[in-house]
């Protein structure tokens, strides 16, 4: 048997569905057809991928069950119109579900088992609300093995702002005004609805229509309004709807392939991914997982903190950022820390937002060729982070 | 503006169709601007379409109304899931006793739906899924269409009884051109209701583009954004002086000659009509004699039977009259068919196709079996080669299929049918001997034609599970399937007969054990007269052709030549001695069994048909012939006389159940309503016995 040499895997596109707001545009519109409307966006995105040598289809959901169930990699390929010769998975690790795909057909290029492989994730917050047919464990509590706050995210995000008292209210009213200022900008711009598949949505009541843009978007936001707030999760507490982000339904979709297969195809290469990694914390302050994936992924890549010149963080919640960027010696409003904003204005639909870093940290890269690394990272519920540093191919040898 | 109209007292309330404006910004398409997008959605499922009565007009007129006002780039128009609309709501129709309504309704839809096209933004039509009659139609007055690759579309008016009389009969000609006009208003239409698929909509430019389903309307909306940019552009032909017209225009009107046995009905006539004015009118004057045309034929008796003939046909596929509970049934794991015969061999592969069940038959000796099996392989066969039949699937079903000269393969069997020779004595000894074999529950079915199926049974120490069980010839065509009840035949027996018709996708009735079931009784009374007639010295020209103009599918010889005189013969002999005179035996159909003759009509080698010297010299003539008139009468007549003696005798329970057996077993057309409608409407059933079959206005206008 000859030996596998590790390959260098490439992100040739992503792509997403706007994120609608739980209960509202995508009400009527099942989790399975936002992600069979994405793959296909894709697949027309690039015209040059021989659909038939798709090695894998891996899609994320945090709830499998439903319009989220039936194997949801294989359904959605199969309703996509993939052929039936190319395989699907479906796979789960929470809000890193996206992320998740996307390392392990990056595990499977490396090695040589796959050449080409799609990864991407669904959530449809509106069809399954967050814990539904959630079953924990007696254990869990009866022998302490997490605290209650560990099961609800705010509560969590609670706990953070407890642990690192300097991560103040308003420090996180502020990320999160941010935020919706530099998404408004981006949307501005263009930036954002470049890699949007308008897709169709029906209501009952009001019938068809085509969603093209993300609904969470609040950019008249203010600190007088954000500060006025109710901090649902505790009384007196930090946490609210503001500085959060929403309840979302949404579906995204990364192709990666070997960066060979990529030029015998004449792909586009828009990153290619360095290493990964997650960790774990106390599932308490699960917000807190970034610092220690990030520290591991590092120190896999050789790489230091200062090496990297775009950070794509997932904004589950502003304090969670700020606990990530306080670790590093990073500024709140780091100009390289989430450019086009983040989670706080367009959302997260869970398993779907993995894939959406790394489409804003492609664009990223693209139009700023001095830098070298990125990275894309997240929190995850109970309590870990995962981070992958991906490689700017358009890096001309300026700054890193 | 249009105004609103008020359907007749006892209409069924209208299910609307709601007509919802949403807008949509075309800047993702590449376009600067917004379209507005009407859904078009009832509230229900697909399984009850979106169709269009008054209300529904109403509200899709109010929608362009809105959509107009938003000052939109386009206006489209599209359905809920699965369905873009299945047409006008007929089941109004047939309440409306005013010729004023009726025009009115005509006029409300080209009202509403021309604004579509007299929009002053381009307009289109997304059809999303099936687009039938006025669903295509309001596709047809928008500027651009696209369609669902799985989509059916059509234009099923003259198939009704009625025109495309929303705009369908003026516009697709000079859209489309005559001849493919003719293809999809009457070819289509009088071939059984053929549909459009969505590749034959596009090829005949029905439509201007197809997508595929999964993002038919994201695909919809940028063919919308490409034309409004000017990035694509379909090129519209002018038809009006294609020298096709003529020759389309004959197509048309030998299709409907030939559906219809010659005869010159109205809806077809009216809709060749239509076309030929579509090539020099305007699109106004083509409306209005829509609107003129379409009042015609709604306040006409025969869209009123073909109406009252297409609600009980669908009615009836699902519902059987005086079926017991199906939960009665026993279940059908393994079927027997006595005969391997041709029949027999039919029977085994419908039974296998559609029961996928181990299916064993027998015949006198095991070569005979054996041809029999092979037959039926082959046949599945043929399905592979067709490709209607995958190899997999066909090598299940050939492997099911098994065959013997020893009987006692039958036992395990859950139903038998047997298809022997049409002998009582030797039905009888079968029965009896199976009996032996099968379970006390199995049931014991016989195809019998016109054998008595209660003396079947006679001696059987389980009758209550025989059954007739009678089907058309050919058996995988014919949708109808007589179930007779003897006195003894119990509801597991007739439930678990039911359930087997069902799975055998065939329209039911059930009926006493009589001599001929339905069908053949009224057939072979009808036949009787004509062939009666010619003994008595009427020429059989002028015998055969009396009933040209009622629009039977076939004359009466020429269903004679199909069946054959021998079965005839001895149908009719069997009806005699059962029934008594009235069901007489001709010498000449004698004469024609006796001397091998089977057709009074020969085909040439040039394809024409005259009549065979062989027949006519057979004719046994008398010196009394008869008129046209009279003979078309005394047929009619003795179909009245005979039908109602069959709702005396509690045959079946109603009028009803006649007209479906005669639409679906006879192939007798929609526009007769069966045959009732139609004998009440020429009067002869009050003069026959008194009384209408039907009450005034169920198949007929409520004078």
């Amino acid at each position: 048997m000859s030996q596998i040499s590790p390959r260098t895997v490439v992100l040739v596109d992503a792509v997403r569905t706007p994120f609608g707001k739980a209960g509202s545009s995508f009400n009527g519109t099942r989790a399975d057809d936002l992600m069979v409307r994405v793959i296909r966006g894709l697949l027309e995105r690039n015209p040059n991928l021989p659909i038939n040598q798709i090695d894998d289809v891996s899609i994320a959901a945090a709830t499998q069950t439903g319009d989220q169930g039936m194997n949801i990699g294989r359904s959605a390929a199969l309703l996509a119109g993939i052929p039936n010769s190319v395989p699907g998975y479906s796979i789960d690790r929470w809000c890193a579900g996206a992320l998740t795909a996307t390392t392990t057909i990056a595990g499977g290029i490396a090695m040589g088992a796959l050449d080409i492989g799609l990864a991407g994730g669904v959530e449809h917050m509106g069809n399954h609300p967050m814990g539904e047919l959630m079953d924990p464990n007696p254990r869990y509590l009866a022998e302490r093995i997490v605290d209650t706050d560990a099961l609800s995210m705010g509560a969590t995000a609670e706990r953070l702002h407890d642990r690192f008292p300097t991560l103040t209210k308003e420090r996180a009213d502020r990320f999160a005004l941010n935020s919706q200022l530099k998404t408004a900008k981006a949307y501005e711009e263009g930036k954002i609805q470049r890699d949007l598949i308008p897709t169709a949505a029906r209501s009952a009541e009001l019938g068809w229509t085509i969603v093209s843009a993300d609904e969470g978007p609040r950019p008249t936001t203010t600190m007088e309004g954000l500060a006025g707030l109710k901090t649902p999760f505790r009384a007196a507490g930090r946490v609210t709807a503001g500085n959060s982000s929403g309840l979302n339904d949404g579906a995204t979709i990364a192709l990666l392939a070997s960066e060979e297969k990529a030029n015998e195809l004449g792909l586009t290469i828009k990153a290619k991914m360095v290493t990964f990694a997650f960790a774990g914390v106390e599932p308490e302050v699960m917000g807190y997982g970034p610092v220690p994936s990030t520290i591991k992924a590092l120190s896999k890549a050789g790489l230091d903190i200062r090496d990297i010149g775009a950070f794509e963080i997932n904004e589950a919640f502003a304090v969670q950022v700020l606990a990530f960027l306080e670790h590093f010696g990073i500024a709140d409003d780091d100009p390289r820390v989430n450019p086009y904003g983040g989670a706080i204005a367009v959302g997260h639909p869970l398993a779907s937002s993995g894939v959406r870093l790394m489409i804003n940290l492609a664009r990223t890269f693209e139009a700023d060729p001095s830098i070298r690394y990125g990275i894309t990272t997240m929190c995850i519920g109970l309590g870990m982070g995962g981070t992958v540093i991906w490689e700017n191919p358009h890096f001309t040898g300026g700054k890193k | 503006m249009t105004t609103a109209i008020t359907l007749p007292e006892g209409a069924p309330e209208e299910v609307v169709t709601v007509a919802k404006v949403r807008d949509i910004d075309l800047a993702p398409f590449g376009y600067k601007g917004t379209l507005a997008l009407i859904t078009l959605d009832n509230g229900h499922d697909h399984n009850r379409p979106n169709t269009l009565g008054p209300q529904s007009l109403a509200s899709l007129d109010a929608a362009i109304t809105e959509a107009l006002s938003h000052n939109p780039s386009a206006i489209a128009v599209t359905g809920k899931p699965f369905i873009f609309a299945a047409g006008a709501d007929l089941s109004a129709l047939s309440f409306l006793n005013d010729r004023a309504q009726a025009l009115a309704i005509g006029k409300l839809g080209h009202d509403i739906f021309r604004r579509l096209d007299e929009s002053n933004v381009p307009t289109f039509a997304f059809i999303n899924g099936l687009a039938l009659g006025g669903g295509l139609e309001i596709g047809l007055h928008c500027n651009y269409r696209t369609l669902s690759a799985t989509a059916f579309t059509g234009l099923p008016e003259v198939f009704l009884g009625l025109v495309p009389g929303w705009g369908g009969a003026t516009i697709l000609p000079k859209l489309i051109g005559p001849e493919k006009a003719v293809q999809v208003i009457m070819l289509n239409a009088l071939n059984n209701n053929t549909m459009l698929k969505a590749k034959d909509a596009l090829g005949l430019g029905v439509v201007d583009a197809v997508f595929e389903p999964a993002d038919f309307l994201e695909k919809s909306v940028a063919f919308a954004a490409a034309i409004l940019s000017g990035a694509t552009k379909i090129e519209r032909k002018d038809y009006s002086s294609d020298p096709a017209w003529d020759s389309a225009l004959a197509t048309g009107k030998a299709a409907a000659h030939k559906k219809f046995g010659g005869a010159d009905l109205a809806a077809p006539r009216t809709a060749l009509e239509l076309i030929a004015a579509a090539k020099s009118n305007t699109r106004g004057a083509g409306f209005d004699a829509e609107d003129q045309a379409l009042a015609d034929l709604t306040m006409s008796d025969p869209l009123r039977a073909s109406l009252y003939a297409f609600n009980l046909i669908q009615k009836k596929k699902k519902k059987v009259e005086g079926a017991p509970k199906s939960n009665l049934a026993r279940k059908v794991n393994k079927v027997g068919v006595v005969g391997a015969g041709l029949m027999a061999s039919q029977l085994a592969l419908l039974l296998v196709r559609n029961l996928k069940c181990p299916v064993v038959m027998t015949d006198i000796d095991q070569e005979r079996a054996d041809k029999g099996v092979a037959w039926v392989k082959a046949e599945l066969q043929k399905l592979v080669e067709k490709k209607r039949m995958s190899a997999e699937a066909a090598s299940r079903l050939a492997g099911l299929v098994s065959g013997s000269a020893d009987k006692s393969i039958y036992a395990g069997c859950d139903f038998v049918i047997e298809a022997i020779f049409e002998e009582l004595s030797l039905k009888q000894e079968l029965f009896k001997s199976l009996e032996a074999i099968v379970s006390p529950e199995c049931v014991l079915a016989t195809n019998t034609s016109s054998l008595s199926v209660e003396k079947m049974s006679i001696g059987m120490k389980n009758p209550e599970r025989v059954v007739g069980f009678h089907f058309f010839n050919p058996v995988a065509v014919m949708p109808l399937l007589e179930i007779a009840r003897t006195s003894h035949t119990d509801d597991a027996t007739t439930a678990t007969a039911v359930e087997v018709g069902k799975n055998l996708k065939k329209t039911m009735i059930i009926c006493k054990d009589a001599p001929g079931f339905v069908v053949n009784r009224l057939l072979t009374r009808f036949m009787g007269e004509i062939t009666d007639a010619v003994d008595e010295g009427t020429d059989p020209a002028v015998a055969d052709n009396a009933m040209r103009s009622i629009g039977f599918p076939m004359s009466p010889f020429e269903l004679l030549g199909l069946v054959g005189p021998g079965v005839a013969l001895h149908v009719a002999e069997t009806l005699h001695e059962n029934l008594g005179p009235r069901y007489r035996i001709s010498p000449t159909m004698q004469a024609m069994v006796k001397e091998g003759v089977k057709t009074f009509y020969v085909k040439g080698d040039d394809g024409t048909v005259s009549a065979n010297p062989a027949a006519l010299a057979l004719i046994h003539k008398g010196s009394t012939p008869s008129t046209a008139e009279e003979v078309s009468e005394r047929a009619l007549r003795a179909l009245a006389e005979e039908a109602r003696m069959m709702l005396d005798e509690g045959v079946v329970k109603t009028p009803a159940e006649i007209d479906l057996c005669m639409l679906m077993g006879a192939g007798w057309p929609m526009h007769l309503g069966g045959i009732l409608p139609y004998l009440d409407r020429i009067g002869l059933s009050e003069k026959v016995s008194g009384q209408r079959f039907h009450a005034p206005g169920i198949a007929s206008v409520l004078k």
